[in-house]
């Protein structure tokens, strides 16, 4: 009878001991919040803009620990995204922002292959194409606006449509996105 | 010394706990999909294996046999592997979040990885010693780990391979941890 007794005592000891251990690593060893959500923060931009759908970066971090997609924060960039992906385990994925974004392209005319019928510069809209009858047509790359309507009506298919390349000379400034207000000289305020 | 190391290999290579003597089989099919989880899961079952052999042979050695309590050694063990899977968990959680979060509920799963109390009854039905029991979980770690690697790094490699459509998956894991399995039988022949 007394052997049960000294079992019953031994195993409490035992887990009573072992109870006591956890309790104390588990202080030592404590984690505020979660360490996860912190590490993706530190990653994001903290431009707090808003464009993933989320109120700003710290709650977007949690829903990616929590599963959601890592590819919504176009300040970041591709970079960001890598580093997301990276950190909570999952295979990276183009950005949906760069993914509406197209490359321009300008169309070409292969000058010893046109004919010189004119038909291309009916079609376009914008009168960037420049020519005449039975002489060889060119486009001007600076009015072209890429639209493909001159593709189609070439007799001979000598109408190409090239990517921009982006080089000094057709570098995007922007300038319009300054907004420019023309004050007429003569009204006086 | 060469005693020792004898049973290293011979836990390593010729009794290999997962291809040879099929215990804990069951992370060694389900974190083996990506090489770095692998590793982790390597690096958490090596501390606990090596811990949990030593500790159980405390126990053992001095709280059950003094006391002629042998029928409780099961118990006692499974408690013993709870609470230093339970340290490591913890231990994991405050080193790295990423770790703890490929290994998921695998890490907690520790405490029922068969190799871990079989490791502990083994030392026991050998008749090791207090550093025969310390090398002889090690040794199985150490076997787990290198096979749980092996295996993932192939698996990477299967999942790019052009497999057909009915064994894509889990059948093509299956049999090649079977011709795993029948390599590692060929160690048999190394230590006579």
């Amino acid at each position: 009878m007394s052997g049960i007794f000294i079992a019953i005592i031994l195993l409490t000891v035992l887990a009573l001991f072992f109870g006591l251990l956890l309790g104390f690593a588990a202080e030592k060893f404590k984690v505020e919040g979660d360490p996860l959500v912190d590490q993706l923060e530190a990653l994001l931009p903290q431009t707090q803009c808003g464009q993933c759908g989320y109120p700003g970066c710290r709650p977007y971090a949690e829903a990616i620990a929590n599963g959601d997609k890592i590819n919504k924060c176009p300040p970041g960039g591709a970079a960001t995204m890598e580093k997301l992906a990276d950190m909570a385990g999952v295979d990276p994925e183009p950005l949906t922002a760069t993914e509406e974004v197209q490359i321009k392209k300008v169309a070409y005319i292969r000058e010893d292959e046109c004919i010189g019928c004119t038909k291309c510069i009916q079609a376009c809209p914008v009168d960037a194409i420049l020519g005449t009858g039975k002489l060889m047509h060119t486009v001007i790359t600076d009015y072209c606006t890429g639209c493909d309507l001159c593709v189609e009506p070439c007799p001979v298919d000598c109408i190409d449509m090239l990517p921009v390349t982006q080089n000094i000379k057709t570098w995007d400034w922007k300038l319009n996105a300054i907004p420019v207000k023309t004050i007429d000289e003569d009204v006086k305020c | 010394m060469s005693e020792y190391l004898l049973l290293l290999i011979g836990t390593v290579l010729v009794n290999n706990f997962v291809l040879v003597k099929f215990l804990g089989l069951c992370p060694f099919m389900g974190v083996s999909s990506k090489l770095e989880s692998a590793i982790g899961m390597s690096m958490a079952t090596t501390f606990v294996l090596t811990l949990a052999s030593v500790l159980s042979y405390l126990v053992n050695q001095y709280l059950l046999l003094p006391f002629d309590l042998d029928y409780l050694r099961t118990m006692s063990f499974i408690l013993v592997i709870a609470v230093v899977v339970q340290f490591t968990e913890m231990l994991v959680q405050k080193t790295s979040a990423s770790l703890y979060r490929a290994l998921g509920i695998y890490l907690p799963l520790i405490t029922t990885n068969c190799a871990v109390l079989g490791v502990a009854l083994l030392n026991i039905n050998e008749k090791h010693n207090f550093f025969q029991s310390a090398v002889y979980g090690f040794g199985a770690a150490v076997g787990f780990s290198l096979v749980l690697i092996l295996f993932s790094a192939m698996r990477e490699r299967l999942a790019a391979a052009d497999v057909p459509l009915p064994f894509r998956g889990g059948a093509i894991a299956m049999i090649t941890a079977g011709l795993m399995s029948l390599a590692f039988m060929g160690f048999t022949g190394l230590v006579k």
